[in-house]
C-alpha cells in the first residue's frame, strides 16, 4: 500500500500551497511542482542535470554521513555526503558520462553494498534539465567497527560539532547579553559565512586557506557592521520593544534566507578544492586534514574571543553593559560602541562556524535554519546570556547528538538533543551555568 | 496580462481553504500571544497534532472520522499540558525556544523512517480518511464564476470551514470579554500584580495555552481533511512564523483580526505571485533579474520584509490597539 501512495506523490504535490515543501533536497523540484500552470516539472533555471538518491540501510532507515564521489572520464569532480534523511544530490552542467562511487568505509558497521551491486555506478547524462536517481542497494555487511572504536569516533565528531555550535552560540549570547535581542536571524550569519567562503574560493578562485580570512572580514563587515548599523541600531534608537525586535528578526531571517535561495539556488555545494579528501587515521578515529585545520582555527578563535571578553577594555565594558546598561553608560562606557564591537565579534564567530560546515560538508541556503535550533538549545542549556555557559552547553549538545546515535536512529539525533533541552529546563530552568535570578 | 484570472485566483484564495487554516492557527496564537502574552512558537506542533491524530486514527486504527476528530482535540490538550508544565514558569524568551523545539520534535518524529509504518515517514499519510466528511457534501458541481472558483470538495470545505471559524470566533468573543478573559489580559500586562490579588497565574496561562492549542489543532484537522493527506514538512516552523505574520497583520488582541489578517495575507501572497509570474512570462521583468523559478522566492522575501516593516512601523497591525500590545520580555 505504501508503494502505491508513493507513486502518486507527484500528482498530489500540485495541490499543495507554496510554503509547504521548502525543505532541503526537494526545493527545486517543489518549486516546479507547485506551479503546474506555468512550468513543466523539468524546467530548470541553470540548465543542469541533477542526479541523486537516498541511501537506506538494510532496515530501510536513512544513513547519514555516507560519502559519495563523483567523477567524469578524466577527473574527480567532487564528493557529497548524505544528509540526515540519507539524501544526496550532485548537479552537472554538461552532458556525458559520469561515475558515482559510494565509499563503503563510510557505511556504519554491519552494513555493506549487497552482492552484485558495485560500489561505482555509471550515470549517462543525455540532456540537461533532468533529475536522475542513482540507487545503491545496501544490505547486511561485515561487522567492521567495534562499539569502542565507534564511540571514540563519535566523541571526536561530537566535539567538532560542539565547537561549531559554540562559535555560533557565543555570538548569539553576547548579542543577547548586551542588547536583549533573541536573534532568530543568527542562523543566517552561518549561511552568510559559508556563502562568502564559497564565493571567494569557488567563484573568485582563491585557495581555501586565503578565501577564509577574506570571507571572515567580509562577514564581519556585512553581518556585523552593516547589520547593526542599518537594522538594529535604528531599532534601538526607536525604542522598539524586545518582543517586537524578536519578531523583526524572524522577518529578517525569512527575507535573508530566501534571498540566499534566490541568488544561490537550492543545491548543497562543495568547495572545489579539498572536495574529496582522504581521512587520516589516528587509532580508531578517522579525521580529514581539512577538518583538523578548520577545527584548530575554530579553537583559536574561541580562545581569542574569550580573552577579548576577559582581558581587554572593550571586553570588560561589554560585560558591564550586559550586566546593567544604564550603570555602564553612567560610568563612562560608550554603550553603542560596545554593542557594535559585540555584533562584529558575533558575526566573525558565527560566519566561521558556517565556514567550518561549508569546508567539511558543503553549503546550502538552509544551513542556518538547520543549525539555529541547535544553537538555541545550546544557549538555553548553558544559560541564556552567559558566555561560558554557551560553550559548555554547545559541547554537551554536540557530544549528546553524536553519541546518542549509538542508541537511537541517526535521523532522530536532533530530536534527542531538543528533548534533553526540555528535560534540563524542567530541572534547572536557568541552564547549567546560568544564575538563578535570571529567570522571571 | 490576464487581470481577471489574477483577481479570480487572489479572491478565491482570500476566502479559500488556506485562509481558514491560517485564521484558526492565528486565532489560537491570538489567545496565547495577543491576550495572555505567551510567546508560543510551537503553534505548528499543535496543527501537526490535530492533523496527524485525525489521519492516523482513521487510517491505521480504523476509528470513525468523528471519533478521530474528537481524539485529535484530546491529543492537543495533552500536547499543551506536556508543553506547558515545564515552560510556563519560564521567562517569555525561554518559552519561545522550548515551544519551537517541541514543534520540531513533533515534525521530526512524524517524518522519521523509524515510525514509518504508523506515521508515514517523510511522505506522510494519504488516504480517504475524510470520506465520511465528504460523503455529506451536497455540492455536485463546483463554483465557477469570473471572480471565484472552487471545486465541489473545496466548496464544501470552505463553507463548513467558515462555519467553524464563526463558531470559534463567537467562543473567543464570549471568553475574552468574560472575567476570565480580563484576568488573561492582566497577566499579559503585569503578572506580579495579578499574583498579588491571589490569582493562580500558572493555571490561567495553562488554560490559555490549552484553549489556543485546541483552536490551532482544529486548523490542523481542516488542513488534513481538506487535502485528504498529511505531510510532515507542512508543519515546519514556517507555518508558525506565517501564522504570526497573519496575527500581527490583522492586529493582535482583537477577536476578528486574525481572520482579516489571514484574508489579506493570502490575497496578497497569491496576488503578488500571479502578477510576478505573468510579468515574468510576458517579459516585463527580464529573465536575468527574476526567472520563473524564482517568483515564489521573491514572494517569500516580500513576506519577510513585510513582517519586519509591520513590526517596526505598525506593531498593532491594521485593527489592533497600540495600547494592547505593550509587552516586553525584559519588563
Amino acid at each position: 500500500m505504501r508503494s502505491a501512495t508513493r507513486s502518486k506523490s507527484a500528482t498530489r504535490s500540485s495541490s499543495r500551497p507554496l510554503f509547504e515543501l521548502l525543505r532541503r533536497g526537494v526545493v527545486i523540484l517543489a518549486l516546479a511542482f507547485l506551479t503546474p500552470l506555468f512550468l513543466s516539472s523539468h524546467a530548470s533555471a541553470e540548465e543542469v542535470t541533477t542526479f541523486g538518491g537516498t541511501v537506506l540501510d538494510s532496515e530501510k532507515k536513512p544513513l547519514e554521513g555516507v560519502v559519495l564521489t563523483v567523477r567524469d572520464t578524466t577527473n574527480q569532480l567532487g564528493t557529497v555526503t548524505t544528509d540526515a534523511q540519507g539524501r544526496w544530490t550532485y548537479s552537472v552542467d554538461k552532458t556525458g558520462n559520469y561515475w558515482v562511487k559510494l565509499d563503503v568505509n563510510t557505511l556504519p558497521s554491519g552494513q555493506g553494498l549487497t552482492e552484485g551491486a558495485g560500489e561505482e555506478k555509471k550515470v549517462i547524462v543525455f540532456s540537461l534539465g533532468k533529475t536522475l536517481t542513482v540507487l545503491f542497494p545496501i544490505g547486511e555487511g561485515a561487522e567492521r567497527v567495534s562499539t569502542f572504536d565507534r564511540t571514540m569516533q563519535l566523541v571526536v565528531d561530537g566535539a567538532i560539532l560542539g565547537l561549531v555550535i559554540a562559535l555560533a552560540a557565543l555570538g548569539l549570547n553576547l548579542v543577547f547579553g548586551t542588547t536583549g535581542l533573541t536573534n532568530f536571524a543568527h542562523g543566517e550569519m552561518l549561511t552568510l559565512g559559508g556563502l562568502l567562503a564559497y564565493f571567494f574560493s569557488a567563484v573568485v578562485g582563491l585557495p581555501v586557506i586565503a578565501a577564509i580570512p577574506v570571507a571572515i572580514l567580509a562577514a564581519a563587515f556585512i553581518g556585523g557592521f552593516l547589520q547593526d548599523r542599518f537594522l538594529w541600531k535604528p531599532l534601538r534608537r526607536r525604542g522598539t520593544g524586545l518582543i517586537a525586535m524578536l519578531v523583526v528578526s524572524i522577518g529578517f531571517a525569512i527575507l535573508v534566507r530566501y534571498f540566499f535561495l534566490f541568488i544561490f539556488g537550492g543545491d548543497t555545494r562543495q568547495l572545489p578544492q579539498y572536495a574529496g579528501q582522504e581521512g587520516l587515521t589516528f587509532g580508531p578515529v578517522s579525521i580529514t586534514p581539512k577538518s583538523i585545520i578548520t577545527t584548530s582555527i575554530g579553537i583559536i578563535l574561541l580562545i581569542l574571543a574569550t580573552l577579548w571578553l576577559l582581558r581587554t577594555q572593550m571586553g570588560k565594558a561589554s560585560r558591564a553593559v550586559a550586566d546593567n546598561p544604564a550603570l555602564a553608560s553612567a560610568s563612562g562606557v560608550e554603550v553603542e560602541r560596545v554593542i557594535r564591537a559585540v555584533w562584529i565579534l558575533s558575526a566573525i564567530l558565527a560566519s566561521f562556524a558556517g565556514m567550518m560546515i561549508t569546508v567539511n560538508q558543503g553549503v546550502s541556503f538552509l544551513m542556518g535554519q538547520d543549525n539555529l535550533l541547535l544553537i538555541f538549545a545550546a544557549v538555553t542549556l548553558g544559560g541564556l546570556g552567559t558566555a561560558n555557559g554557551a560553550v559548555v552547553g554547545s559541547l554537551v549538545i554536540g557530544l549528546f547528538i553524536q553519541l546518542s546515535t549509538l542508541v537511537i536512529p541517526t535521523e532522530l539525533k536532533y530530536v534527542g538533543a531538543l528533548f534533553v533541552l526540555i528535560v534540563i529546563l524542567l530541572v534547572r530552568p536557568q541552564g547549567i551555568l546560568g544564575k538563578k535570578d535570571r529567570v522571571g | 496580462m490576464d487581470f481577471l484570472f489574477i483577481i479570480q485566483q487572489s479572491l478565491s484564495s482570500a476566502i479559500g481553504v488556506n485562509t481558514i487554516i491560517f485564521a484558526l492557527a492565528a486565532i489560537g496564537l491570538n489567545m496565547h500571544f495577543g491576550y495572555t502574552g505567551l510567546l508560543n512558537f510551537g503553534q505548528a506542533g499543535f496543527l501537526a497534532v490535530g492533523a496527524y491524530t485525525t489521519a492516523v486514527l482513521v487510517v491505521s486504527f480504523d476509528f470513525s472520522l468523528w471519533a478521530a476528530l474528537g481524539m485529535s482535540i484530546l491529543a492537543s490538550v495533552l500536547f499543551a499540558l506536556l508543553l506547558g508544565v515545564p515552560t510556563l514558569r519560564l521567562r517569555a524568551d525561554y518559552l519561545a525556544i522550548v515551544t519551537i523545539a517541541a514543534a520540531e520534535i513533533v515534525r521530526q518524529i512524524a517524518r522519521s523512517a523509524t515510525f514509518n509504518d504508523t506515521l508515514g515517514g517523510s511522505d506522510g499519510i494519504t488516504g480517504k480518511f475524510g470520506k465520511a466528511y465528504f460523503d455529506l457534501n451536497p455540492f455536485k458541481e463546483g463554483l465557477e464564476t469570473p471572480i471565484l472558483r472552487f471545486s465541489p470538495n473545496d466548496l464544501w470545505v470552505v463553507i463548513t470551514g467558515w462555519l467553524l471559524v464563526a463558531a470559534v470566533l463567537g467562543f473567543m468573543w464570549l471568553i475574552v470579554n468574560s472575567p476570565w478573559g480580563r484576568v488573561l489580559k492582566a497577566i499579559r500586562e503585569d503578572e506580579e500584580a495579578v499574583r498579588s490579588i491571589g490569582k493562580n497565574v500558572y493555571l490561567y496561562k495553562m488554560q490559555s495555552l490549552i484553549l489556543g492549542g485546541v483552536i490551532g489543532s482544529l486548523g490542523g484537522a481542516v488542513y488534513a481533511l481538506s487535502r485528504q493527506s498529511v505531510q510532515p514538512d507542512n508543519y515546519s516552523t514556517f507555518l508558525t512564523f506565517f501564522a504570526y505574520t497573519v496575527l500581527i497583520l490583522g492586529g493582535a488582541a482583537r477577536v476578528f483580526s486574525p481572520v482579516i489578517g489571514s484574508m489579506i495575507f493570502w490575497f496578497l501572497l497569491v496576488f503578488v505571485e500571479q502578477v510576478l509570474r505573468q510579468a515574468v512570462a510576458e517579459n516585463y521583468i527580464p529573465d536575468w533579474l527574476i526567472n520563473a523559478n524564482q517568483v515564489s522566492q521573491v514572494r517569500f522575501m516580500l513576506v519577510g520584509l513585510g513582517l519586519m516593516l509591520l513590526m517596526v512601523f505598525r506593531p498593532q497591525g491594521i485593527f489592533g490597539d497600540k495600547k494592547e500590545l505593550a509587552l516586553d520580555a525584559r519588563a
